[in-house]
């Protein structure tokens, strides 16, 4: 499977470098190193959702309990999770790091996910949500650090957008 | 049986719980019968409450964890249960006021009302504990069971579909959050 490893480890280990106790996922394939890396770490909470707005609650909960979260989802997972998104992290003012696959863009070979990638990053902008892209190695780590330090800040969720630049070898 | 005495049976049980509700009417029927700032109303989003009380639950293991959902909530978001029995928090309690309709919208009957299953559902998912009540005395033994059981449950309470006269509470949803996150740090550091 040409899903970087090398690369989803580095995006662990900033992760846990920004003190990242928490991460709930739903397995999608750019994601599965990343799962596999949360599942292997003794330290890591990793909850396995059944759909990504549970995500929300659950990075809510954490907050509360003043641990810092993260959430790995797909596009398509991040449009299964407006309601939540709005209706929870931004009425409450909810700090949610989210680390979506940006999947259905330039160089996509799947069909299914075409539409998705049409509508992210419009939707990111009319939900006001700052992101942001993971694109190079050089960048990972700082931006993984400042979208977190704004997220905390800010009080609101801010997205990393992870590129087939980054997340696939071929 | 009405949640409010349900709510009413269980309130001093709550003082050393971590309490997450949903919106609508228990938000208000709790709020009505004193707030404490270990409550937590999730006044939208609706499914995500049962979400958070996992979320306090297993990062604050050692912490009791009352979640007072609904059936159309619940219904919302069946994954959750799925989602608990997988994680399976030993302090976590889940209730569901179970009244077969979404009341607070004006009392639309819900698939609970046509024959679906709650109990049925959680137990299929996996939650280790689950009991339908259907009398307060009931309510409160069941809850109060759950709390010293030491095991995920989940408590289906079948109630009558009436709310309370107001449905706004004058506690703004922020200094909810606010109160509600640092009362939690506060404990950390007794």
């Amino acid at each position: 499977m040409p899903v970087s490893s090398t690369n989803s480890r580095l995006i662990y280990d900033a992760l846990k470098e920004c003190d990242i106790r928490l991460v709930s996922a739903l397995p999608e394939t750019w994601l599965v190193h990343l799962i596999r890396l949360a599942d292997d770490d003794p330290a890591m909470i990793l909850v396995r959702l059944a759909k990504e707005e549970e995500g929300v609650g659950i990075s809510a909960g954490a907050h509360f309990a003043g641990v810092k979260s993260a959430m790995l989802m797909q596009n398509h997972g991040f449009l299964a999770s407006i309601n939540g998104i709005v209706s929870f992290a931004h009425l409450y003012r909810i700090p949610l790091l989210m680390l979506i696959s940006y999947r259905g863009t330039i160089g996509e070979r799947d069909p299914w996910q075409t539409q998705g990638g049409n509508v992210t990053e419009p939707l990111l902008r009319a939900l006001r949500i700052p992101y942001f892209f993971l694109d190079s190695l050089d960048t990972v780590k700082k931006r993984i650090r400042q979208a977190q330090t704004l997220a905390e800040s800010s009080l609101q969720p801010v997205a990393l957008l992870l590129t087939r630049d980054l997340m696939w070898e071929e | 049986m009405l949640r409010i005495d349900c709510l009413k049976a269980v309130y001093p049980e709550l003082e050393d719980c971590l309490v997450v509700t949903i919106m609508g009417a228990v938000a208000a029927e709790l709020h009505s019968l004193g707030h404490r700032p270990n409550f937590f109303y999730l006044q939208h989003a609706m499914g995500l409450a049962s979400s958070t009380g996992l979320g306090l639950a297993l990062c604050l293991p050692e912490q009791k964890v009352i979640v007072f959902d609904g059936d159309g909530s619940l219904l919302m978001n069946l994954g959750s249960l799925t989602t608990m029995a997988r994680y399976r928090p030993k302090k976590l309690v889940h209730v569901v006021f179970d009244n077969e309709s979404l009341l607070s919208v004006g009392g639309f009957p819900t698939a609970t009302s046509t024959g679906t299953d709650l109990e049925g559902i959680a137990r299929a998912a996996g939650i280790p504990r689950v009991v339908t009540v259907r009398s307060v005395e009931s309510f409160k033994a069941a809850v109060t069971d759950a709390m010293q059981a030491g095991d995920l449950t989940t408590v289906i309470a079948k109630v009558e579909a009436k709310g309370p006269a107001a449905y706004v509470t004058d506690l703004a949803l922020l200094e909810n959050r606010f109160q509600f996150r640092r009362h939690i740090q506060s404990l950390k550091t007794r």
